[in-house]
């Protein structure tokens, strides 16, 4: 059974303007011992996802659908189970993490701060914890009597880790764990999380708008667009064999070093984000297609099947089956070379 | 200008930095933020400073600009070392511009786009201000620059905002560019699109630049040459093609190692480095994964390694020859 | 630049909608401008001969009558004229010396924070020294050598109070200087005045507007309290009352509407300018903070 298995999720936020509409029906499983990569670029709805999955989002987000860990639906559980599930099954590495610390208490208070509160251990068995927990985190254990400003990036990174999994989670959510750290830092990061849920059977949801660090991380990924999910796929293949337009824009985006192609080419994708109040109708990635047909400004579109344990929302991977008479004919013949814009435009 | 020009030579070096230190006193001690740095970009050359964070890249961009005194040696302008009275700053601003790390904190918030972007024109008292405004937003395809004009910061995407600094610093039709992590912040959609108007300028106007970032990628998709900078010093140098596919520094060997594409990564422990306490003889020892392994000492250069400082790179613009402070590829070259 | 009009009155009206959930703002708001309405009236409705004593026509500390709705002084002038012609003098005094106040302070803060090195250190220490000088006895001293006159006591409770506005400008300047859009500038090859004027000031100015509210009330209680202990302009105000009505005994021979009427409007008002300044305060700051973050 799946650990995580969401149904058709849909946020709203409730502004002063009118509804915002973060996320718009997005169904993900997730087994354990799992490692899902969620990607898309800012404001496509990452973080407001990651948040519902534990009901952490302000007052005026409306969430529908279903959220079922564990095949307990989240989103029905009264206040005291879920409090329990926060702790026990599942927490959250926060997005800017480095700036959640507390800057005037201690690093240990700020770990041990759970299991006190869940009675889970006594203040001498929280302090050894404490203790145990650095040291898993790669940080000598004397760190515990740091304040954060005493501790780098990827220093302060690293307790938030530490502070995830003081309570033995099975499920992480790591919200851009590594954006805003330097390379080399990142790659330490990202080598603890990697050995830290192999160790420890952790299930692991990580979200970036870096697709070549998900894929290094990930079983799987997830590409969102403007509130839903895109493309669907094993990371490694979706990664360099991406089938949605928008996909295949953001690996391009990272260009592989030493790689003649990319050598003088930066590849971007042009047009603007769009705007979760307005936004186009059709496939909502249209306006900034590069291989659009005339259909995609109001045909909708869903994820269909695209390959083996794949799938994609996009016309150009839509089975024969589903395809309008007529002005599909042509389709066929085009879709080969034009679903890989970053070839054609060679 | 011409003048200068001619002077510099056809291939030479534009803008020059020559044995430049930068200290900082912090907490009571002194940071060596830069310790001794050789750089040049030449005419239409595209330099990439690339090196992890703290290890002095904005320092040294700032120090470029005047905008903090070097501690010592010297930034050359056309071969002119550089005059700090404020009347050549202004005039050296005019020609050199910087593009700042964050597009978001680079904008007043109470100025509208064309404020921003008409704010150097105005301080240079140029004449055809709008003309300027409305082609440097064009050129950063901001378009068509009339809907953006009177936009504020806060309506504009992180995307759109890095484009109207930079073209804030275009509208002075500047020979340099110093852009200091000019896509960090950004999206990976609008990051390609932002180093193509990079290059592009480049193509169409002759743009010099010095792009720090600490992004390899950046460098293979945007530069001519590279520079690979660690604890204020540079420790590599040379055509990117060179230096990104066969580096011969540790250092710049463990950076390429990271990035997630490839197959074996040395990822380098220990804290970050500090600039108060830089250690002696190679600057990297401590952290150098050559050094650990024992291949140093075989190579008999282990001594050296830890007790003879290295001598600062010497640097020209085009140069086809790429160095490397190492004790260790030296000996493997003799 | 219709675009601009447009903004600038969609931001006027943003600012009078979250003005407007002040409550207390509104009451102060709404004192002040019945105040000042009063004020520029006075000379429109009322005989200005009603001040001189030679030609009062009452009885000397009259109580109310109808004839005289708020009673009379010590030489038979009616109290509500008093204190209708009083408030010119007040408010004068307390806008002109607030204005003065808040523009030596401003340059004060924003050179003292934007310059380094000596300048900045030699405004500091002056600033400190007005900051820790008691400032009515300053006052009083300046009036004193200057001698009488509205100016007089404009000049003296200008000069005198600007030392903690100075402090709050230079702080804010601190902050604003701080910000990457500053070092952009000098980038593009801007001096300190474009720095001062086009990044600074702006950046300020809500802080003085809603400071300068703040200082009026202050500079009325202070132009009050001088007129109390005897250095005044020589014409009527709120403060030159209360010191005729102490000198008189009004309230100890029961004349208790000689004290009341010039102590009520003074309270009235200085607290009226206290509740818009906070107002201001709390309307201006957050967005303060918010756009430019
Ligand atoms: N509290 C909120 N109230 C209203 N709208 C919100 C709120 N939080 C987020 N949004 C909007 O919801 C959308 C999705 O935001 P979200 O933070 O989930 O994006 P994200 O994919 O995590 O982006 P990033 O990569 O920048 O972190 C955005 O358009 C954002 O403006
Ligand atoms: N004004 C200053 N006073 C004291 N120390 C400073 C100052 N500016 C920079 N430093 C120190 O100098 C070193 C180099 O800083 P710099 O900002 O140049 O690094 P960087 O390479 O740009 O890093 P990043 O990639 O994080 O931007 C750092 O250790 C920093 O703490
Ligand atoms: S459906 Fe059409 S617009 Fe959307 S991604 Fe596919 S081709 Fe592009
Ligand atoms: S000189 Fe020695 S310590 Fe320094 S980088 Fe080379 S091998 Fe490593
Ligand atoms: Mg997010
Ligand atoms: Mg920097």
């Amino acid at each position: 059974m799946s650990l995580l298995r969401l149904r058709d999720v849909a946020v709203t936020y409730r502004v002063a303007s009118g509804e915002v509409p973060a996320v718009r029906g997005v169904s993900l499983d997730l087994a354990a011992g799992q490692a899902l990569g969620v990607a898309g670029e800012s404001g496509s709805g990452k973080s407001t996802l990651a948040m519902a999955l534990l009901r952490l989002l302000p007052r005026d987000a409306r969430v529908t659908g279903e959220i079922l860990l564990d095949g307990e639906d989240v989103l029905t559980m009264n206040w005291g189970r879920l409090r329990a599930v926060r702790w026990a099954s599942a927490s959250v590495v926060f997005q800017g993490a480095q700036h959640a610390l507390n800057p005037v208490r201690r690093i240990e208070q700020q770990i041990a701060e759970p299991l006190l509160v869940h009675g889970m251990a006594t203040p001498a068995e929280a302090r050894r914890k404490v203790g145990e927990l650095l040291e898993q985190v790669g940080l000598p254990a004397w760190r515990a009597r740091s304040y954060p400003h005493e501790l780098s990036g990827g220093q302060r990174q690293r307790v938030m880790i530490a502070m995830a999994l003081a309570c033995s989670p099975r499920l992480i959510i790591a919200d851009e764990p590594t954006t805003a750290l330097d390379v080399m830092i990142q790659a330490q990061v990202l080598a603890l999380i990697r050995s830290l849920i192999a160790e420890h059977d952790i299930s692991l949801i990580m979200i970036s708008h870096d697709l070549s660090v998900l894929a290094s991380m990930c079983d799987r990924l997830a590409v969102m667009y403007a509130g839903r999910v895109v493309e669907s796929g094993p990371s490694g293949e979706v990664f360099r064999d991406a089938r949605h337009p928008y996909s295949l824009a953001l690996s391009a985006a990272f260009p592989t070093v030493g790689d003649p192609a990319s050598r003088r080419a930066p590849k971007g994708l042009g047009g603007d984000p769009p705007d979760p109040m307005h936004l186009p109708t059709g496939c909502s990635f249209h306006p900034r297609c590069p291989v659009a047909l005339p259909e995609c400004a109001f045909q909708e579109v869903e994820l269909w099947a695209a390959g083996e344990s794949r799938t994609a929302a996009c016309v150009h991977v839509r089975p024969e089956s589903v395809q309008p008479a007529g002005p599909g004919e042509g389709l066929e013949k085009q879709s080969v070379p034009v679903a890989r814009p970053a070839e054609e435009s060679q | 200008m011409t003048e200068r020009r001619e002077n510099a030579g056809e291939r030479g070096s534009l803008l020059e930095a020559r044995d430049l230190h930068v200290e900082f006193a912090s907490r009571g001690r002194r940071a060596r933020a830069v310790d001794g740095v050789n750089l040049a970009v030449g005419e239409g050359e595209i330099v990439a400073l690339v090196g992890e964070s703290g290890c002095g890249k904005t320092t040294l961009a700032r120090t470029l600009l005047g905008l903090e005194r070097p501690t010592s040696g010297s930034v050359l302008y056309g071969g002119a070392p550089l005059s700090y009275s404020s009347r050549a700053l202004k005039a050296y601003r005019r020609e050199v511009q910087l593009v700042l790390q964050d597009p978001t904190g680079s904008l007043n918030p109470r100025h509208t786009v064309y404020e921003a972007v008409a704010e150097g024109p105005r301080i240079h008292g140029m004449s055809d201000e709008r003309d300027r405004v409305v082609s440097a937003l064009a050129r950063t395809g901001l378009r068509p620059p009339e809907r953006f004009l009177h936009s504020y910061p806060h309506e504009l995407s992180g995307g759109q905002r890095q484009r109207v600094v930079i073209a804030g610093a275009l509208a002075l039709d500047p020979r340099v560019l110093v852009a200091d992590e000019p896509v960090a912040s950004l999206d990976a959609s609008v990051r390609g699109e932002i180093l193509a108007l990079l290059l592009r300028l480049r193509d169409e106007l002759g743009l010099s630049a010095l792009v720090v970032t600490h992004d390899l990628g950046l460098a293979w998709n945007i530069a001519d040459r590279v520079a690979v900078m660690y604890l204020g010093r540079i420790v590599e140098s040379g055509p990117v093609e060179q230096v990104l596919r066969s580096p011969t520094h540790p250092y710049t060997q463990a950076l390429l190692s990271v990035l997630p594409e490839s197959p074996s990564p040395v990822v380098l422990s220990g804290e970050p480095p500090d600039p108060t306490r830089i250690p002696g003889g190679c600057r990297f020892h401590p952290r150098c994964q050559v050094l650990a392994a024992g291949a140093a000492a075989r190579a008999g250069v282990e001594g050296r390694c830890r007790s003879q400082p290295l001598a600062i790179l010497p640097v020209s613009p085009f140069s086809a020859d790429s160095h490397a402070a190492c004790h260790y590829a030296g000996a493997r070259l003799e | 630049m219709n675009i601009t009009w447009t903004r600038r009155r969609t931001a006027l009206s943003r600012f009078w909608r979250d003005y407007r959930r002040q409550r207390a703002g509104l009451y102060g708001a709404a004192i002040l401008i019945a105040a000042v309405a009063l004020a520029l009236l006075t000379p429109l409705v009322t005989d200005p001969a009603g001040m001189d004593v030679t030609r009062a026509t009452g009885a000397k500390m009259a109580a109310p009558s109808l004839d005289f709705p708020l009673g009379t002084d010590e030489s038979g002038r009616s109290v509500l004229l008093m204190t209708l012609w009083g408030s010119r003098v007040s408010l004068l005094i307390g806008f002109m010396s607030a204005l003065l106040s808040m523009t030596i302070g401003t340059v004060t803060g924003i050179a003292a924070g934007h310059f380094r090195g000596w300048t900045s250190a030699v405004l500091l220490r002056i600033t400190d020294w007005f900051l820790v000088l008691p400032s009515l006895v300053l006052a009083l001293v300046l009036a004193a050598i200057l001698g009488g006159g509205t100016s007089t006591i404009i000049l003296a409770i200008g000069v005198t109070s600007w030392a903690s506005t100075a402090r709050l400008i230079r702080a804010q300047t601190l902050s604003v200087e701080a910000r990457p859009y500053i070092e952009r500038s000098r980038a593009l090859g801007a001096g300190h005045w474009h720095i001062m004027t086009r990044h600074v000031l702006p950046n300020v100015a809500p802080l003085v507007l809603a400071n300068t509210t703040l200082q009026v009330a202050s500079a009325i209680v202070a132009e009050s309290t001088l007129a109390f202990l005897g250095a005044d302009s020589g014409k009527v105000s709120w403060g030159g009352m209360l010191r005729g009505s102490y000198d008189w005994g009004a309230a100890t021979s029961g004349a208790w509407w000689y004290v009341l009427a010039p102590g009520l409007c003074i309270v009235a008002v200085v607290m009226a300018f206290t509740l818009c300044g906070r107002a201001l305060e709390a309307v201006l700051n957050p967005r303060l903070r918010g756009v430019s973050r």
